[in-house]
């Protein structure tokens, strides 16, 4: 067979790391599976969708107008992109730094989806600038005065951080041990980099919106909207690995043959952290609303959408999360990540979109292929993440690497 | 790693000097509204007599399309990528009607300037906001920041750019007064000095048998404005935003654009802290371990 001429000699790294030990038609006929024929589907139409946008304009492809300058590439792909990414630093600072070394079992595959977020996020946001070839001007222009600037730096930063932390499951699948030790020493100062951007740049998302007061509806506009953006990216952290956990070790369980995890220990213990952070953050937004003298509003349909989020979305997680820690209910934590998750990927939207320019009489709806594209991002950013984990040690341990996680 | 309660304070003190120098330096470095000398423009509305000459000149000198001569004035137009000024109709007294100018206001502390991460929209130190499209990345944060509405986008250009009124800066620096100005020919519109022109407003406002609202719009909307309005009518019929803080923008993100430098200086060393604590306390358990 061809197969097994071009799989001579050299290319045996290709077939035992790349191929996952099949030769080519095996491979290829193992990805015909249902879930990867959707991805095709999405990929298909999206990647020349987002060659589209390139070619065409912005007005050719999104439903951006004067009132509504930022869409959803902004409100999904990058505010809330980042914001669930968040559990890369906040895994790797319990591990690294805390020493709860019971999480390190999930510390990798907290990190790659923050690099594999941020990825998508900038892809997101190359899409929706209008003038992305000018990114660079950042490096040169400093405008200082800009909550903008601050994110733009952070990210820029932060991204190389989650790239060198990445690097070291990575060596030890190319096998490159001295690389390999030298960067395994540095992840103590990389997360405590880690931990100082995302302070920062996750809570200049929402300082963002202190230049439109107004705007941005009363009931989510606050001088401290970079406190409420700061606690819900932890909050953020904490649901999606508790979520990321049951997935990954359901879905990657083949690999975890022979050292086995105990998830739902490690759900429980989340769950508490999860109660403790979303009730600070349920009564810090309560706060917000006094502060902001925005209790009439309440009891308008903005109200009803502010409780959704608030007290559905926030308050509801924190006590099944409190609920399901106390009790050693880790499927009541699962629950409660979602919902959390749920809470703030709404926030996200109600406050770079939805509530924002709220008393304009026409309103932003995004068009198919907006839409699309961010579906596109997210799947690129599932699909990659499979691929990576099928291949480097995220989720088992490598042999020729013991100890190789933590 | 070993940190000694001594070298702990000396870290801890540094970091705290350091991160106090660093706020004062970030908040000095945001633009004060100072208006000594800067242009204005006066804008009295019950001297407008709506014929739109200025509208003309301003897409001659902008070599923006014509205006629509059969535009309805009464429909609360708004400039757009290719019209940076329009002129809007309300009634007043007596039915007689009133018009608005709607046009850049040139800030004392621009809200988009201080939203724009590249300084693409930066104020002049002679006065008028300016756009450089060469530095524009295209986040369009300017029209989020603005409270006036008027950064407007090219979103049909695969090279778009903001585009907005840029007080004939040209001109200004030519000795020339703005093109809608120079062709206003009831005086409603009136060039000057800010300072002196406040001090005008007001002389009208405040004069015998006058009937002028005693408020001066652009005076302290936004932290000031270099436009500034009086009128007989409450300024929102005349198509003008109003509700924005009456403080500069600058200052809504100055507390929380002076956090970085405390985070910067204070999270290393107490995570580093921390760090210590948890890897003493694991020793300590291998110890016991050992001994136990």
């Amino acid at each position: 067979m061809a197969d097994a001429v071009a799989l001579s000699g050299s290319s045996s790294f290709l077939r035992e790391k790349v191929l996952l030990g099949m030769g080519w038609g095996e491979y290829l006929r193992s990805l015909l599976t249902p879930a990867n024929a959707v991805a095709a589907v999405i990929l298909a139409v999206g990647l020349p969708l987002l060659g589209y946008r390139f070619a065409a304009g912005l007005g050719a492809t999104t439903a951006l107008s004067q009132a509504y300058p930022w869409g959803i590439w902004i409100g999904f792909d990058m505010m809330t992109g980042i914001v669930l990414a968040a559990g890369g630093f906040t895994i790797g600072a319990s591990v690294q730094l805390l020493g709860l070394r019971d999480y390190h079992a999930i510390e990798r595959s907290a990190i790659l989806t923050a690099f594999l977020g941020y990825l998508m996020a900038v892809i997101g946001l190359l899409a929706d600038l209008g003038r992305p070839w000018n990114i660079v001007q950042a490096v040169f222009n400093y405008g200082s005065a800009s909550p903008l600037f601050e994110v733009a730096w952070c990210v820029m930063c932060y991204t190389t951080v989650l790239l060198l932390e990445f690097t070291v499951p990575f060596f030890e699948w190319m096998g490159w041990r001295k690389l390999h030790a030298v960067l395994k020493n540095m992840l103590i100062a990389l997360t405590v980099l880690s931990v100082v951007f995302s302070t920062m740049h996750q809570s200049a998302l929402g300082s963002l919106f202190l230049l439109a007061p107004t705007k941005l509806h009363p009931l989510w506009y606050s001088p401290f909207i970079f406190i409420f953006f700061f606690i819900s990216a932890i909050l953020a952290g904490i649901s999606m690995a508790v979520i990321e956990s049951s997935i990954s070790h359901r879905v990657f369980a083949r690999q975890l043959a022979g050292h086995q995890v105990d998830v739902d220990g490690l759900v429980v213990g989340l769950g508490k952290a999860g109660a403790v952070v979303a009730f600070a953050y349920f009564f810090i937004k309560l706060q917000g609303v006094i502060d902001g003298h925005a209790w009439a509003h309440l009891a308008t349909g903005w109200g009803a959408l502010f409780l959704v989020e608030t007290v559905g979305l926030a308050l509801v997680p924190s006590l099944l999360f409190a609920w399901g820690a106390r009790n050693r209910q880790p499927r009541a934590v699962k629950i409660a990540a979602v919902l959390a998750v749920g809470g703030i990927i709404l926030n996200r939207l109600n406050v770079s979109v939805i509530a924002f320019n709220w008393t304009n009489p026409v309103r932003y709806m995004p068009s198919w292929m907006e839409v699309w594209i961010s579906l596109t991002l997210v799947t690129l950013g599932v699909v990659a993440f499979r691929w990576i984990v099928n291949r480097m040690p995220i989720v088992r341990e490598d042999p020729a690497f013991p100890q190789g996680h933590g | 790693m070993r940190l000694t309660r001594r070298g702990f304070l000396k870290v801890a003190g540094v970091a705290a000097g350091t991160g106090l120098a660093c706020a004062a330096t970030a908040r000095a470095a945001g633009p004060a509204p100072v208006d000594a000398g800067l242009p204005g423009v006066l804008v009295d509305t019950t001297r407008c007599a709506g014929c739109r000459a200025c509208e003309g000149a301003c897409a001659e000198a902008n070599k923006n399309p014509a205006p629509d001569a059969a535009a309805d004035m009464s429909l609360r137009r708004d400039t757009s990528q290719h019209v940076f000024t329009v002129i809007n109709q309300a009634e007043g007294p007596a039915g007689q009607p009133r018009f608005g100018k709607k046009q850049c206001m040139h800030c004392l502390a621009p809200a988009c300037g201080s939203a724009c991460p590249v300084r693409a929209m930066d104020k002049l130190p002679s006065g008028p906001v300016v756009y450089d499209a060469s530095k524009c990345m295209g986040c369009r944060y300017c029209m989020v920041a603005c409270a006036f509405d008027i950064p407007k986008y090219e979103y049909e250009r695969a090279a778009p750019r903001v585009r907005k009124c840029g007080f004939c800066s040209e001109r200004l620096a030519a000795g020339l007064e703005p093109a809608c100005t120079s062709v206003c020919p009831t005086g409603a519109l009136t060039f000057g000095k800010r300072t002196a022109l406040l001090e005008e407003a007001k002389r009208r406002i405040y004069a015998e048998g006058s009937t002028y609202l005693r408020r001066v719009y652009g005076e302290h909307e936004a932290g000031g404005t270099s436009w500034l309005y009086i009128s007989d009518i409450p300024f929102e019929k005349l198509a003008l935003a109003t509700g924005m803080p009456e403080r500069p923008y600058s200052e809504l993100v100055a507390g929380a654009l002076g956090a970085p430098p405390f985070i910067m200086t204070l999270w290393p060393p107490l995570l580093m802290g921390l760090y210590a604590f948890s890897k003493r306390r694991d020793e300590v358990e291998e110890q016991e371990d050992r001994h136990g």
